[in-house]
């Protein structure tokens, strides 16, 4: 049907155009590599996995036993499955997530809005809790968890991903309400909002861009998190799958197959949440409000 | 319904003085313009009035009442702002209950009072739309509807119609006397511009580095400026000024200009006798100054020669930038006059109508 053809913008193949194309679909390539050789590993089964020679080739068939493995596990083996871990990790990656997401953005309704005496030296302050580096509280972190009868557990974790998300979400929503005018809190105030209910009726509802960036930001963080999981949390029945997947792998003989179809399924909910927020990224959801 | 009390009220901001010892009785029912160039201290001074900033010095009273720590939200005060400040996720109708839900007004009375503040304002078609999809023209009055569904003890306005264009300024400006008149309660506004000072206010308190510089009805300042700031910024164009000496000649005062020496008639002449000998600020404004052929009749007038250096034709009047000497000045003439630029012209000065300042307090001669 050529009579039908959408009208396209016409680009000029000049040869700058053809060799930045020509470069980026190189590093596409290069970026995609990884990606394939998981895929088709995971599609392949024990034996085929085993041949390194046929590393980059397809795989014979759609072999999916390496996912059934890696989801139930296999008990005659001692293996365990990842369907357990995959929970372990909603229930610690959505409440830690949205949590965090509220916390920064009360922060940053605060701190932009009310400007009360000392922010400006209490910002960067909190700012500076980015740069302290895992490792280096481990002990500390753990030890108090254990103080406050929380170590070992999912809500303990929950806590240490709260705190660690505080720089980082307060300064994006600090950022994202600096540009919400002004005149709307005080509109709001002589209207008859206090503190809390300008940020409920006024500026929460105008969050939306602000809370996916972040919703994004830390619920990838927070899902793909290993060192802080695999130090509080021992007992396999309540690690989450980063954590458990490096427990696919065993002592001897690596089944890379099930490994391969083990580290797809953990990637998958961050693939969603990168789907499913981008609908909500909407642009201008402040039109009107003031002088266009 | 309330007055409004500014008792020695002052403003820091850091080493800042924003607000210099405001001290203003508003009464109920009044239109009061806060009025100067920007940074003079005018939005402070209303936003010390509504709460949103706080008083360094000094006590605002609200009727009777001390409102110095009392939030913005009980202050019974309803604020339009330059931006309008419309909440953007709500419907015109809900940015107008806004302020009524909050205060947990039954719904019928909510309902009945949107729909007669949009009756007023002749939005009933817009209640549904959110303000994205309104004009600023529009969006100006879902502003004002806000504050009017509030049945506040005073209206505060902002420079409320500065993002208007021309041709709406002025009749949102009539729009806004006549609320004034309808509503009956007190209006404070804002505004940069003289002449929305002139056209709306029953008292102007005209301000300069946050400070007072006179507090009047629109017509004594016109008339009686107390000192050459207010001279200079009521009326346009701005009256002329010029560095005179007066002098005594046969028992009658002039002002001397090196150019030009003006007579003055016995009532100015009596105020000016301390200053024989001294140099003074002369100020006419440029429709005190006419061509001579077509002066009005009935007026003192004094002669002048002048020459002619640009001419704006306004319709029914031109506007003449004259030169005497090296010191330009502006006349408002008749239509007909023949000035030509680089001619000489014969001009006269109302007398009756000048301004004496003294040079160093720049303060009114009188």
């Amino acid at each position: 049907m050529s009579a039908h053809r959408t009208p396209r913008r016409t680009v000029r193949l000049n040869p700058t155009r053809i060799g930045i194309y020509t470069l980026l679909i190189l590093f596409a390539l290069l970026f995609l590599i990884p990606v394939y050789v998981l895929v088709v590993s995971s599609l392949k089964t024990f034996a085929e996995v085993q041949d390194l020679s046929r590393l980059w080739s397809p795989p014979t068939g759609l072999h999916l036993e390496s996912f059934r493995a890696a989801w139930w596990g296999i008990p005659e083996k001692g293996l365990r499955g990842l369907s357990q871990n995959l929970l372990n990790s909603v229930y610690l990656t959505v409440p830690a997530t949205i949590l965090s997401s509220m916390l920064g953005s009360l922060n940053g309704y605060i701190l932009s809005k009310w400007r009360f005496r000392g922010a400006n030296v209490l910002f960067p302050l909190m700012l500076f809790g980015m740069f302290i580096p895992y490792q280096s509280i481990l002990i500390p972190l753990t030890q108090t968890l254990a103080a406050i009868h929380l170590g070992g557990t999912i809500w303990g974790l929950i806590l240490v991903h709260v705190v660690y998300g505080i720089p980082i979400t307060t300064l994006i929503f600090r950022n994202y309400y600096a540009e919400v005018p002004t005149d709307l809190v005080e509109a709001a105030r002589i209207d008859g909002a206090n503190i809390l209910g300008v940020y409920w009726r006024v500026l929460f509802p105008l969050s939306v861009p602000g809370f996916v960036v972040v919703i994004i930001w830390q619920f990838t963080n927070i899902w793909n998190e290993f060192l802080f999981a695999v130090s509080i949390l021992q007992k396999p029945d309540v690690q989450p799958i980063t954590v458990a997947l490096r427990n696919l792998a065993g002592s001897q003989i690596q089944e890379w197959n099930m490994i391969m179809a083990g580290t797809l399924i953990a990637a998958v909910p961050t693939l969603l949440i990168y789907i499913i927020m981008g609908r909500y990224f909407i642009r201008g959801l402040l039109a009107g409000s003031v002088k266009g | 319904m309330a007055s409004i009390t500014y008792e020695h009220v002052w403003k820091r901001f850091g080493d800042v003085i924003a607000v210099q010892d405001l001290d203003i009785f508003i009464e109920d029912k009044e239109f009061l313009v806060f009025v100067g160039p920007s940074g003079c201290g005018k939005s402070t001074s209303l936003r010390l009035l509504a709460g949103l900033e706080e008083i360094t010095e000094g006590k605002i009273y609200i009727g009777d009442r001390l409102v110095n720590d009392v939030p913005p939200k009980d202050r019974n005060i309803a604020m339009v702002f330059q931006s309008y400040a419309l909440y953007p996720h709500m419907s015109v109708y809900d940015n107008m209950a806004f302020g009524l839900r909050l205060r947990k007004t039954p719904k019928a009375e909510i309902d009945r009072r949107v729909k007669e503040a949009a009756a007023i304002l002749g939005i009933e078609n817009l209640l549904d739309r959110k303000p994205k999809q309104l004009s600023g023209g529009q969006r100006q009055r879902v502003a004002l509807g806000r504050a009017i569904v509030r049945e506040p003890a005073v209206f505060l306005m902002d420079e409320p119609l500065s993002n208007l264009d021309a041709k709406l300024r002025v009749q949102t400006r009539a729009e806004i006397s006549k609320l004034h008149q309808r509503l009956e309660t007190t209006f404070i506004y804002v505004t940069h511009d003289q002449t929305e000072a002139m056209t709306m206010g029953t008292r102007i308190c005209v301000l300069k580095d946050g400070i007072v510089q006179q507090v009047d009805t629109p017509q004594n300042l016109y008339e009686r400026p107390d000192n050459v700031f207010v001279a200079g910024f009521i009326g346009s164009p701005a009256m002329n000024f010029f560095d005179v000496t007066v002098v005594e000649q046969d028992g009658d005062l002039y002002v001397d200009g090196g150019t030009f020496r003006l007579k003055l008639p016995p009532e100015k002449a009596q105020a000016a006798r301390p200053y024989v000998g001294k140099q003074v600020v002369f100020g006419a404004r440029p429709e005190d100054i006419h061509d001579r052929e077509f002066s009005p009749p009935g007026i003192r007038a004094e002669p002048l020669t002048a020459t002619v250096d640009v001419t704006e034709l306004m319709g029914k009047e031109v506007y003449v930038y004259l030169l005497t000497g090296k010191k330009q000045f502006i006349a408002i003439t008749d239509p007909r006059t023949r000035a030509r630029v680089g001619r000489e012209i014969d001009v006269v000065v109302n007398m009756d109508n000048i301004h004496l300042f003294d040079r160093d307090t720049e303060r009114a001669i009188r």
